[in-house]
């Protein structure tokens, strides 16, 4: 279990405010934000690297705050290899093992980790020869090899192409559940977090904006801040209409000549609704229901979006869908073609101004 | 593409171009027209007197052995410092950065004379020498001495800037992976800083060996070749002089250059 509690560093003209957040073991933690918004500090701060001003930090109860970074038993892995140019790939991955093992073990060990993280072929290798995905892969291995409590990440996807990435991504997953071990993965992609965390933050000017579980952070995002970031493609701009009685209901929300049916129990106002691309369904024929928000437009693009295909309507507004490629095939969609685009009441999440 | 138009722009012959060439020819010939004047006037048959003389051959032993030894001497404290001066900010390090770079502008003649001061008899140094049995002046250990002080700053600026260039992030994904500071400075930092400290150590030894002035003071004998060749210029003369000098000029040379190929084929770990 790592507990940071309100942590303050002044790195004048940005700071790092009162930044308190709880991984435990075997957590994926996705500290999500911008990129100059402290993400790394922070991590460097949990490191070791970087002294905070005041706050603490708790590794399974035992307070870390001023240990050695050495002692501290948390890996970190960088976006860029710091492998140690000088060494093979083998010595780089038995670095760590040297401090408290013989030779046959070290051998055994180097030779475990070089076949779970692929990279066995490349043991007699120079890092400098190596491609990106496989250079993070052998920092990978070498981190696990220090056997870290905690393993920190800092962006480890964003210089590595798609295969690559989703390689690393099959990689940290096994880390993490196999191994329990609990990551903290610090990322500016929203599409890293949703198929990676089990937990996140989102990061806004050196303090977070909210912490939650994946469903909470997209789902129902708390600030209009967090809900534009983590990527929720459809973000209208309106006024709610006040309410009738009490509880949830069904209202209506009105945007420029738009008028949507939205399921909240919010006091009426100036306000933002979003719709997640996933719940916007696009069908050939109108099928109105009181429930729904039903919409006739032209397609104006078709997007491949690597989990599914981002069928992108015109109804005055653009608003995205997201679809199968079975989807795109049986109703033939194409770009230009009058459809009709539809979401429940329910699935629009209104954010007060 | 690009790349040969910019040679063919380079390799043509501007006024400019010309005039500086001409210029450096002046300076090459006039480092170039000394040497070669000296070797042309040495006669084979002189030269293999001179190296079969026993005063010289091992004058240039002595000179050999306690230029180095003075270099691998100082290069265990000067390595560490080095590191300490490239990583740590420390206040007053403006002035110990000029300390260290005083022995370059002082005269030699004066630094000899300052370094006797301390290790003469009455010294301190030279106090505490005689305690456990042993004397700077007139001996190999005054002459490692004089040779050290005015030739350590090249080691250490060297060093230094090698250590400048290991990047920060190596080494503390060293620790973070639990290796101690001394082991991260064994095993991440003085590899990647290595061609830098070698290259060090060798300007830091060819600067003692050719170290005349200092060392003239704290140990006339037993006499190092920059010393002998003074004595003979002195006592019989330039040509007397002359074939000790080439013999000693060859001899540095080949050192220099092997040195030079042994540091230059291991390939900079950095890149």
């Amino acid at each position: 279990m790592l507990s940071v509690r309100e942590i303050c560093k002044d790195l004048t003209p940005f700071a790092i405010k009162d930044v308190s957040f709880e991984v435990s073991s075997d957590q994926y933690f996705v500290l999500l934000g911008r990129t100059g918004v402290g993400k790394s500090v922070l991590l460097e701060t949990i490191a070791g690297l970087v002294r905070p001003d005041t706050g603490q930090i708790l590794l399974d109860g035992k307070d870390i705050t001023n240990e050695k970074m050495q002692k501290r038993k948390i890996a970190l892995v960088f976006q860029n290899s710091t492998l140690f140019p000088h060494m093979t790939v083998y010595n780089n991955i038995a670095y760590p093992l040297h401090c408290r093992n013989g030779r046959i073990q070290i051998r055994q060990r180097v030779d475990e980790l070089a076949e779970d993280f692929e990279v066995r072929h490349l043991l007699s290798a120079k890092p400098q020869t190596l491609s990106g995905g496989e250079s993070q892969r052998v920092s990978l291995a070498r981190a696990v090899a220090s056997e870290p409590r905690c393993l920190l990440l800092d962006e480890p996807l964003s210089s590595l192409d798609t295969k690559s990435r989703s390689q690393m991504r099959a990689l940290l997953r096994k880390i993490n559940a196999q191994d329990r071990m609990q990551i903290v993965h610090v990322t500016h992609d929203y599409t890293e977090a949703v198929s990676l965390a089990t937990h996140v933050a989102v990061m806004e000017a050196g303090t977070i904006a909210q912490v939650g579980t994946v469903e909470q952070i997209f789902q129902r995002p708390k600030s209009e801040f967090v809900a534009r970031f983590v990527g929720i493609r459809n973000f209208f701009k309106g006024r709610l209409q006040e309410p009738h009685g009490n509880g949830k209901a069904t209202r209506r929300f009105t945007s420029g000549s738009l008028g949507f049916s939205v399921l909240t129990g919010s006091p009426g106002g100036p306000g933002f609704v979003c719709v997640r691309s996933e719940d916007v369904t696009i069908s050939n024929t109108a099928s109105p229901t009181s429930a729904r928000n039903n919409f006739e437009g032209t397609i104006a693009d078709v997007v491949p979006a690597g989990i599914g295909i981002e069928v992108i309507v015109d109804i005055g507004v653009e608003i995205a869908a997201l679809v199968s490629s079975d989807s795109i095939k049986t109703l033939e969609l194409a770009c230009g073609k009058k459809v009709w685009v539809s979401f429940k009441a329910s699935a629009v999440k209104y954010v007060e101004e | 593409m690009q790349d040969t138009k910019y040679q063919i722009r380079n390799t043509r012959y501007e006024p400019l171009s010309l005039a500086f060439a001409a210029l450096g020819g002046l300076v090459l010939l006039f480092i170039i027209a000394p040497l070669a004047s000296m070797f042309l006037s040495c006669s084979v048959p002189e030269l293999a007197e001179t190296a079969t003389d026993n005063e010289v051959q091992s004058s240039i032993w002595l000179t050999l052995w306690t230029s180095m030894a003075a270099t691998m001497l100082f290069a265990i404290a000067a390595i560490p410092f080095s590191y300490l001066l490239a990583r740590k900010d420390f206040p007053l390090k403006g002035l110990v950065t000029a300390i260290i770079d005083l022995p370059i502008v002082i005269p030699h003649s004066a630094a000899g004379i300052a370094l006797l001061g301390i290790v003469s008899k009455n010294g301190v140094l030279g106090k505490a020498a005689t305690k456990i049995g042993f004397s700077f002046v007139g001996t190999p250990a005054g002459i490692m001495a004089a040779m050290a002080f005015v030739s350590i700053p090249y080691l250490i600026n060297s060093a230094r800037d090698g250590f400048l260039a290991v990047p920060v992030r190596l080494e503390k994904s060293a620790l973070s992976l639990g290796a101690s500071p001394l082991r991260v400075f064994l095993t991440v930092s003085v590899p990647l800083a290595w061609r830098s400290i070698l290259s060090g150590s060798i300007l830091m030894w060819a600067r003692g060996m050719s170290e005349f002035g200092a060392v003239l003071i704290i140990a006339y004998h037993p006499m190092i070749t920059p010393v002998l060749i003074y004595e003979r210029f002195g006592a019989f003369g330039l040509k007397y002089a002359r074939p000790a000098a080439v013999l000693f000029i060859v001899v540095c040379l080949v050192f220099l250059v092997v040195l030079r190929l042994l540091a230059g084929g291991k390939n900079n770990a950095q890149r």
